[in-house]
């Protein structure tokens, strides 16, 4: 029992690594084609049949550049910076619940790697960490723009994460847990979270962006500004690295919103495909990767829309807006909550 | 004072209702707009495979004609290299011996004869210097190449074949000396 617990976790692994990646890789083909669409054009469609083998070629072209290390920069943070940025972005996988339990070989299968109780926290805890892989690269550069490439990326790291928890724990408030299969579960059917936190759905979204570092808060790559930000001394697969780093972050965020406000694998009417618990997983994963892909292109479609903010405007939206619109709303919620439980 | 056009519009700087401040139905309009594009048609023209519309006296690569016979009309007078204002045509003549007549319509013609690509402006004022019309700018690209000295055309890339005529009838010609 216990040999097949770590294959099936083994197996769950390597498969999520490589959707992870794959995903990513065809995010950035997508970005390219909606980014062309948007602006009337057609987009990459030289490699392949409508240019469907560009990250490919986008990846052997990474490859073989020129792996170039600044003649003062620090030579081991200036390889850990893209190693923490790509492992904070794929080890938060490994906490959703993809989908409902497979019933397969005569033994259930979780479609989860880290069954946590505090799935939420340990999310959170990993994008904090996401800070450091941008700050150590942009400081080990040791180039001015870098540095203030990742200076920027950390305040606004940190600023956002307040107003993206305190809307996070209106949810847990509702749902009465940290751990995100229960929160999937309290969310059956048709049940969302979004239609009793709306509010908090926004705020959290604009966070997402933001801690994604995805237009309009795009400022630490910044690149009429800062030449890159961060990375403008990366070159090659290091580079590569960071760039994918951020679209395998886009990838988890679009994951988390779709669990804590769309019901995570939840379809409406999926109560008729109880006695086949099989294909109800199969529909469920499927379901799942599609409220995914909704929120990926909303992210890509803002990207193409909304011009970047100034740094001034970015910490008034983050302080002053986000944060006690947050803190409202969960004063608010904490109190419907407590008479909802007859607690007064 | 009056305005000659009525485009004039008076700038204002009120301060934003509450409504604007909220900025979220800027962004969703924004959106909307940006998605009206994403179903609108290409502009765009998929180069080697299809090719821009081009004007009828569109400038391109030259061509050095041939008369109905198939002789060269050019008689290397020089007189496009003298118009030439960027300088990038070059010609040496040679006399025209008795079993090359049906080879070149006059007693002089150019044994050699180059333009330089990359000087040309395709301002076509060799094809109006030329009284023996002989040279035409046409409606083809010079391709694109990875050398300088491949945009060096002499010519075997000038001169047309008997076989595969190259047409003018867009150009300004008078037809005595070949019309097609």
């Amino acid at each position: 029992m216990e040999t097949f617990f770590w294959i099936d976790k083994l197996v769950l692994v390597l498969l999520l690594f490589l959707i992870s990646l794959g995903i990513a890789a065809y995010q950035t083909y997508f970005e390219r084609k909606l980014a062309g669409w948007i602006q009337d054009r057609v987009g990459p469609d030289r490699a392949g049949k409508f240019g469907i083998l560009q990250p490919i070629a986008d990846g052997v072209k990474m490859f073989m550049k020129e792996d170039f290390t600044p003649a003062n920069a620090d030579k081991w943070l200036f390889i850990l910076g893209p190693g923490i940025a790509m492992f904070t972005s794929l080890i938060t996988s490994s906490i959703i619940p993809w989908g409902p339990d497979l019933q397969l070989f005569g033994r259930s299968i979780s479609l989860q790697v880290a069954e946590i109780n505090i799935g939420i926290l340990f999310a959170f805890g990993i994008i904090s960490i996401g800070v450091y892989g941008i700050m150590i690269g942009g400081w080990a550069s040791n180039n001015k723009y870098s540095l203030f490439g990742a200076i920027r990326a950390s305040s606004q790291m940190i600023s956002y994460e307040l107003a993206m928890g305190i809307s996070a724990i209106t949810i847990i408030m509702i749902s009465g847990s940290l751990d995100l299969r229960a929160i999937v579960e309290s969310q059956h059917g048709m049940n969302w979270n979004i239609f009793y936190q709306p509010v908090a759905f926004v705020v959290f979204f604009i966070c997402a962006l933001a801690e994604t570092n995805r237009a309009p808060f795009d400022l630490p790559e910044c690149e009429n500004e800062l030449i890159g930000g961060y990375h403008t001394e990366y070159s090659s697969m290091k580079l590569g690295l960071f760039l994918f780093s951020e679209y395998v972050a886009m990838f988890v965020s679009s994951a988390l919103m779709a669990i804590l406000f769309f019901g995570g694998y939840n379809f409406p009417g999926m109560d008729y495909l109880k006695d086949s618990p099989n294909l109800l997983a199969l529909i469920s994963v499927m379901v799942f990767f599609a409220k995914i892909f909704v929120f990926i292109f909303v992210f890509m479609w803002i990207r193409w829309t909304i011009p970047r903010f100034r740094f001034d405007q970015l910490m008034h939206l983050g302080w002053k807006v986000l944060i006690p619109i947050a803190l409202v709303n969960m004063l608010i919620t904490g109190f419907v909550v407590a008479l909802y439980e007859h607690w007064f | 004072m009056e305005s000659l056009t009525n485009r004039k519009v008076v700038v204002s700087d009120k301060p934003m209702t509450f409504m604007e401040k909220l900025y979220i139905p800027a962004i969703i309009k924004g959106m909307l707009v940006t998605f009206r594009h994403i179903l609108m048609r290409r502009k765009t023209i998929k180069y080697p495979e299809e090719t821009r519309e081009f004007a009828p006296v569109y400038r391109g690569m030259h061509v050095l004609k041939r008369d109905e016979q198939g002789r060269e009309n050019c008689t290397a007078c020089g007189l496009c290299a003298v118009a030439c204002p960027a300088e990038a045509i070059t010609m040496t003549s040679a006399e025209r011996t008795k079993d090359q007549k049906d080879l070149y319509r006059e007693e002089k013609y150019a044994s050699m004869y180059e333009i330089n690509m990359l000087r040309c402006i395709f301002c076509g004022l060799c094809e109006e210097a030329c009284p023996k019309e002989a040279i035409f700018l046409t409606d083809r690209l010079v391709p694109t190449q990875f050398e300088r000295g491949e945009f060096i055309y002499g010519k075997d890339k000038l001169v047309e074949s008997t076989d595969h005529r190259i047409d003018i009838t867009k150009r300004q010609f008078t037809g005595k000396r070949g019309t097609i």
